[in-house]
């Protein structure tokens, strides 16, 4: 794991026994600025990095675009057509999601190099498995949506079409409109945030957890229990696997769910 | 499960600290800054350039495809024209052949009229001359005879003319008489 995992993990093996990977995790200690609220840790570096690396692989590509591409600009305009074409335009269609494509190609591609320092040596931290990055990506789509829809439709049109379900008896309404209120105005941003969230998270302590037991059985453990090793070490290096897949996975369902949230509000259809 | 190092406030995971919000939002600021300014009107315009060349090589295509039919349209018609230049000509000529063909058996015939004709003067001249130098031989020989049968001298021209043209006169009157009767 990381520099200071790793230095959590020798410390931890130095005292013996096995200490399991616990949130601390996420909030390893100051390293700039501190006190202040520019306060940077580790993780926040790993974030800069990983906009560093994305800044300039887009720009790269951008700078070098030719009419005829080759391998690396054949690749990327690829990629940005899963984006532009296969998450933006599929879901809103070609009219609509030309407003928003900055948007959804800033946070495709934004949160799938966020998602990936998890699986680089030396960086092993997910930029997106501290609250604060889904929290802004989120408000970000959540004040987009909303502000779209009451762009289109008007304060009332939007709140009107929002959370009036067509074609529905008035009494039910009672029941409805506070379910849809609940659902457009916290339920949809909480799952959305929590959603990215949590699979970081939880994905990064799986993987310290196999590695720092297998680590554990390797060094720590008496003779007899060496052979769990091999165990943990299969399981974390599946779990590395799945992590490859969730990581691109995860990027997708944020900005496919950003489009639909996005076209829900500014379409006539319910 | 205690940490090795002490954390700070935000021991909820679900609680973001300020800085964690400020660098998340720098990031997602500058990674959309240049996505927004920069990569995608970069792309977009690549798509449109490749588009439009396309396009372009489609039109030159359908461009040229209509000039190639109007070009063969020009070339049919222009051989249509030319085969009924070709038939019209032909008539022409035949015509013109025929009406040769005629002018000169018209003039062959009268060619041939005016030979004939000019044959039969000729012959009728000499049949004339060889009419005189036969009448002057003729006297001449008979005349000759006579005068050696009868022993005198026709010589007098006078006298030997008279009966010389006496003998002949009688002569035509008997070949022209006879043939008036045989006829």
């Amino acid at each position: 794991m990381g520099t200071l995992n790793a230095a959590n993990t020798t410390i931890q093996a130095a005292e013996g026994g096995f200490h399991a990977p616990s949130m601390a995790e996420f909030f390893p200690e100051a390293v700039l600025f501190q006190g202040s609220p520019f306060e940077m840790n580790r993780v926040m570096i790993i974030r800069i990095l990983a906009t560093v690396a994305v800044v300039v692989l887009l720009a790269v590509w951008a700078n070098r675009m030719k009419l005829i591409p080759g391998r690396f600009q054949s690749a990327m305009e690829l990629a940005m057509e899963f984006v532009t074409v296969g998450i933006a335009e599929d879901t809103m269609g070609k009219a609509k999601a030309k407003k928003f494509m900055p948007l959804i190609v800033a946070i495709f591609f934004g949160i799938l190099f966020w998602n990936v320092t998890k699986l680089i040596p030396f960086l092993n931290m997910p930029g997106t498995g501290v609250i604060g990055l889904p929290i802004v990506l989120t408000l970000t789509v959540y004040v987009t949506y909303h502000w779209a829809g009451i762009a289109e439709k008007g304060l009332g049109g939007y709140l009107k079409d929002s959370l009036i379900l067509p074609g529905v008896p008035w009494p039910m309404h009672i029941l409805l409109i506070p379910i849809e209120f609940i659902t457009k105005f916290v339920t949809q941003p909480f799952t959305l945030a929590i959603r990215l969230f949590a699979n970081m998270m939880v994905g990064h302590l799986l993987l310290v957890l196999c590695f720092t037991a297998t680590s554990f059985f390797l060094v720590d453990a008496s003779n007899g229990f060496q052979f769990f090793s091999i165990i943990t070490f299969a399981g974390g290096f599946f779990v590395f696997i799945l992590e490859m897949l969730i990581v691109v996975l995860q990027a997708y369902i944020f900005a496919l769910l950003s489009c639909v949230y996005i076209n829900a509000a500014i379409s006539d259809d319910h | 499960m205690t940490p090795v190092h002490i954390v700070a406030a935000s021991e909820n995971p679900l609680l973001p600290a300020l800085p964690d919000i400020i660098w998340s939002a720098v990031c997602l600021l500058i990674v959309f800054l240049v996505v927004w300014k920069y990569v995608l009107p970069a792309f977009n315009k690549t798509l449109d350039e490749r588009a439009e060349r396309i396009q372009g090589g489609i039109e030159k295509a359908e461009k040229v495809q209509a000039e190639a039919d109007q070009a063969l349209a020009e070339y049919q018609k222009q051989l249509a024209d030319g085969r009924a230049e070709a038939a019209r000509l032909r008539a022409e000529a035949q015509e013109e052949g025929a009406q040769i063909i005629a002018d000169m058996k018209a003039q062959a015939h009268t060619e041939s009229d005016r030979i004939v004709a000019q044959a039969q003067t000729q012959i009728e001249a000499e049949r004339q001359a060889a009419m005189v130098s036969l009448r002057s031989e003729v006297g001449t020989l008979a005349t000759d005879l006579a005068s050696r049968i009868v022993g005198e001298s026709l010589t007098d021209d006078q006298r030997s003319a008279n009966v010389v043209d006496r003998f002949i006169s009688d002569l035509e009157s008997q070949s022209s008489a006879q043939p008036v009767k045989g006829a």
